[in-house]
């Protein structure tokens, strides 16, 4: 198991520095001085002098392309991301170390409650294939796949918070939250995150509880399943024990491909329900020019992700001899 | 699988032909494409010009669908906005699919390093949350539909390598390819003459998919106001003014989203039923499974 985490851990390493690549590339997307020549008539944001400078230094923007990702690198290595533009001229690394937590804990909260919903449903409808529930199920998933996450949180803002008025429809708490007790606190709290979590679950579970449904349909018709099933084990241990361990497992690699996906909706997401994380600060800077954190940003959330990769492939290493043994071919 | 021969289109039919649910997607597709191509006869309103005596107007006889801030009509609006949709849904999946051709067809068809370096840049581009990216980017050009048509096409074309890829393994060990290459047929000829054809029809179906998917993200990044600016009419445009009004105009949220709903179902409906009629393997397997 060392070993495989060790080769896994060698085979990130290149994409570490691919991803520091790709970023680079996106700041000299425009030719010449992109940053600074750029900036002048969008969206009405004007750049100061003095930040164009200091966009100048940042990314040594007056010296030839490969002296320039040179020291882009050198500065990411020693996690020197620069200044904010923004008046404040917050480090950036400080800017995006404040907003990671609340991005992190609601994307691990979602792929919880998508896993523990999924699991069961894919199992339900493939043990009842085309019966009522199968059916429900399959139109959930296409509705899940053709509803705009956006929309789907205007539509609940608009039922729950404007209509019914039962839920707060923005930020993390209530104005009068530092008046209150510990426990409506934290019922505060959960308050504002019942409409992001519902959304975000809404979108991923429709892929998730398709393919738990697929790879089950799939394990129940081996012939293991069938011996299981000869040798009079009840259904319950036959699909709960024999089959389920098998199916699981194309899961955990759909996990660690649709991570990216759901990482990418805290954009949305947070920008909708005025959530302070990574993806509102994203957004936020987009519009006010503030390159160097949308650059930090950038290399942050997709290091992440490679790391989320990298636990999801372990785990499935952990959970599959088979992987670990390497007997089987990388999946291209 | 092999290539769209006269028989096989056939076949194709006669199973496309009983998915329902794939015919009606088909349908609407097909209604929204006239939809975008005839709005301007079909719009009732200028979709730009403010009524001011209907400003944010609930839906009634003369406006079917109301009015927004400035008392612009939004049935209008969405009819107009589709025109959007479909131009970013072909032109970016057209870019995507270019690119995941010509880089999947080199590696399947070179394998070695060629693939080696093909398919750790695929990992690579996956790495990135998607919507990250395209803000990255955005952010250092002016947002316009050509922008957000390329940028789309630009991040979106990993899928097709990977199937083009896979596709080509095979076929490139088939006896038909490996006989051409033995006559003495070039590359390029083998390639695209021999194993192409026969490798476009997950293609299709990506591509088919492919579109909702564009439409989706053309919408969440015009939401955001970072995609197609106003007073061009966007889905997601619409949806972001309706943001502003949320609490008044429920009509200007309500519809542009159905739009975007009908739009993307229709086409993964589509897109499903090509799918399964394509592909014999998954069509015996649920035949199996009724059993």
């Amino acid at each position: 198991m060392a070993l495989f985490a060790l080769r896994r851990l060698i085979l990130a390493l290149p994409l570490l520095i691919g991803i520091t690549f790709i970023s680079f590339m996106v700041i000299n997307l425009a030719p010449g001085e992109p940053v600074v020549m750029q900036s002048e008539e969008q969206i009405g944001t004007q750049i100061t002098p003095e930040a164009r400078q200091a966009l100048r230094e940042l990314y040594g923007l007056d010296k030839p392309l490969p002296i320039q990702y040179w020291h882009w690198l050198t500065r990411l290595v020693r996690l020197d991301f620069g200044r904010s533009l923004q008046p404040d001229g917050q480090l950036v690394l400080t800017k995006i170390l404040d907003r990671m937590p609340i991005t992190l804990f609601l994307n691990g909260v979602e792929m919880f409650i998508i896993l523990a919903l999924a699991v069961p449903i894919g199992i339900l409808s493939a043990t009842r294939q085309y019966s009522f529930f199968d059916k429900a199920t399959t139109v959930f998933v296409f509705t899940g796949f053709a509803t705009p996450d956006f929309w789907l949180a205007l539509m609940l803002m608009i039922l729950f918070g404007v209509q019914l008025g039962w839920l707060p429809i923005s930020q993390l708490r209530s104005p009068n939250w530092e008046y209150m007790s510990f426990w409506a606190q934290q019922v505060d709290l959960l308050s504002h995150l019942v409409l992001p979590i519902f959304v975000a679950v809404f979108g991923g579970l429709a892929g998730f509880s398709r393919y738990m449904r697929q790879s089950m349909l799939e394990v129940v018709r081996q012939d293991y399943i069938q011996t299981a099933r000869a040798k009079g084990l009840p259904e319950q241990v036959v699909i709960g024990k024999h089959a389920l361990r098998n199916a699981l497992l194309p899961v955990v690699t759909i996990l660690g491909l649709s991570l990216p996906g759901l990482i990418g909706g805290s954009v949305i997401i947070e920008t909708i329900f005025a959530i302070p994380g990574m993806g509102q600060l994203m957004v936020q800077s987009v519009f006010a020019r503030d390159y160097p954190v949308v650059m930090g940003n950038l290399v942050i959330v997709a290091v992440l992700t490679l790391l989320a990769n990298l636990g999801a492939d372990l785990a499935y290493g952990l959970v599959d001899p088979r992987i670990r043994l390497g007997a089987r071919r990388r999946a291209g | 699988m092999a290539g769209p021969r006269r028989g096989e289109w056939r076949q194709f039919w006669t199973t496309f032909r009983r998915n329902r649910l794939a015919l009606c997607g088909g349908a609407v597709v097909s209604v929204l494409v006239a939809v975008a191509a005839l709005a301007p006869v079909l719009a009732p309103h200028d979709p730009h010009r403010p009524d001011t005596k209907n400003i944010l107007a609930p839906p009634s006889r003369e406006h079917w669908l109301g009015t927004d801030q400035i008392g612009r009509d939004v049935l209008s609006r969405v009819l107009y906005g589709s025109r959007v949709s479909l131009a970013v849904g072909f032109v970016s999946v057209g870019i995507a699919s270019m690119i995941g051709i010509v880089l999947g067809a080199a590696a399947g068809y070179q394998g070695g390093l060629t693939d080696g370096v093909i398919m750790r840049f695929v990992d690579l581009m996956l790495v990135f949350p998607r919507f990250f990216l395209l803000l990255a980017v955005l952010a250092f050009l002016q947002p316009s539909i050509w922008t957000v048509m390329a940028v789309i096409g630009l991040t979106g074309w990993m899928g097709v390598t990977r199937l083009v890829r896979a596709e080509f393994l095979s076929l490139r060990e088939r006896e038909f390819v490996i006989w051409s290459e033995s006559v003495g047929a070039t590359a390029l000829r083998v390639v695209f003459r021999h194993i192409l054809p026969n490798a476009m029809a997950p293609v299709l179906v990506a591509m088919t998919l492919g579109i909702p998917a564009a439409i989706l993200t053309e919408s969440g990044l015009s939401f955001l106001g970072l995609g197609v600016q106003p007073p061009y009419a966007t889905w997601g445009n619409i949806l972001n003014d309706g943001k502003d009004a949320i609490e008044i105009a429920w009509w200007m949220t309500v519809y542009p989203g159905l739009a975007i709903l009908v739009t993307v179902l229709s086409y993964n409906l589509l897109g499903e039923g090509i799918r399964d009629a394509l592909d014999p393997r998954l069509r015996q397997a649920g035949g199996r499974g009724r059993g």
